[in-house]
């Protein structure tokens, strides 16, 4: 028991980055494509966390290990799509990726329900989920 | 009253005609990829204006002639595909993982010296993506609808590619109208017999060629 404690605090003074910003770059898809206010509010709100270079962090980001935990959900979803410099991907990877955005918020999969729990406004409505999709779509087949 | 009757069947029957066109007439229709003329001034190669068919990319494919194309390269990766395709039209997503991760293996060593360097940077922004195709699909070995939906993306990839590197087999772009929310989807087939990998045992026969590559 003791060794689980002491473990527990040790573990505290491990140092992790913050995957935090500050600037919005102009390749992010909401500064180049620039959609309608409704849009850029529910990706921020449901998918920038870990789609992107700013993460908004809950107070119990504090603690390890989930600080590391959350480090990974971020790392890992970050190399599969990051809306930060979204614009640098070529149009076919571009399209590729709107696509797969679109069949995993249409599947439920995004964003995710752990994470949707722990953050109600990230919740997407069925209304919300066809309005984000359509505008991803038209953006996908207008490139 | 029987008049309306008439009418009213012979409007189904001609609406019915229409949507059954479209899974079981088998067109084919194979033009095959001109190949583009030396000029005999000295260019290497000339551009030819694309006969891409591709719902989804607006984008036309540059044919390249014959001689500037090295199919040897692409053997591996034009195998794997077909491992792929055969083992979602049977169904079979852990053969189908098994194949895609053969796939990334062979994307990852491909050797793109010898194109031109508008060629190398096509085929370089094709394996970018192409490969993210393979790996979710090795990586979801029982999840068979995320891996066609990855496989459609690919098939428009793997015919981009092969428009350029070529390939040691014939190829037959195959569409099926349903697949993609109707936006229909292609596949590249060994063989101009009909046997869908998007929905496998569901709809088989579901699709129509339409054209060689």
């Amino acid at each position: 028991m003791l060794v689980l404690v002491i473990g527990f605090v040790g573990i505290q003074f491990i140092p992790t980055n913050l995957n935090q910003s500050g600037i919005i770059p102009k390749e992010d898809i909401i500064q180049y494509y620039n959609p309608p206010e409704g849009i850029s509010a529910m990706l921020k709100n449901s998918c920038y966390d870990c789609h992107s270079n700013n993460t908004v962090y809950p107070w119990y980001n504090k603690l390890q290990p989930v600080s590391w935990l959350l480090q990974a959900h971020i790392d890992k979803a970050k190399e599969e799509l990051n809306f930060s410099n979204f614009k640098t991907y070529s149009k076919r990877k571009q399209k590729s990726k709107l696509k797969s955005i679109i069949s995993q918020i249409e599947d439920n999969e995004m964003p995710l329900k752990g994470y949707v729990l722990m953050h109600q406004n990230a919740k997407l409505s069925d209304k919300d989920k066809t309005v984000l999709t359509s505008w991803i779509e038209k953006l996908k087949d207008s490139l | 009253m029987k008049l309306f009757r008439l009418t009213l069947s012979l409007a189904a029957v001609i609406l019915f005609s229409f949507t059954a066109q479209s899974c079981t007439k088998e067109k084919k229709v194979t033009e095959s990829q001109p190949m583009t003329e030396m000029s005999g001034d000295g260019h290497n190669h000339s551009h030819n204006e694309g006969m891409a068919h591709s719902n989804e990319s607006k984008t036309e494919r540059k044919a390249v002639s014959a001689d500037q194309q090295k199919p040897d390269r692409s053997k591996l990766l034009v195998a794997g595909y077909l491992q792929l395709k055969n083992a979602l039209v049977s169904d079979n997503s852990k053969e189908a993982a098994i194949a895609a991760d053969g796939m990334v293996k062979a994307f990852k060593s491909f050797n793109a010296s010898g194109f031109s360097s508008d060629q190398q940077k096509e085929i370089t922004e094709i394996i970018e993506n192409a490969q993210e195709q393979v790996e979710h699909i090795a990586d979801n070995a029982d999840k068979i609808k995320h891996q066609r939906e990855h496989f459609e993306v690919l098939s428009n990839d793997m015919a981009d590619f092969v428009t350029i590197v070529g390939s040691d087999k014939t190829l037959y772009q195959t569409k099926c109208p349903m697949f993609n929310k109707g936006k229909g989807g292609i596949w590249l087939s060994e063989t101009k017999e009909i046997k869908n990998p998007f929905y496998g045992s569901k709809m088989l026969t579901c699709g129509s060629v339409q054209k060689e590559i």
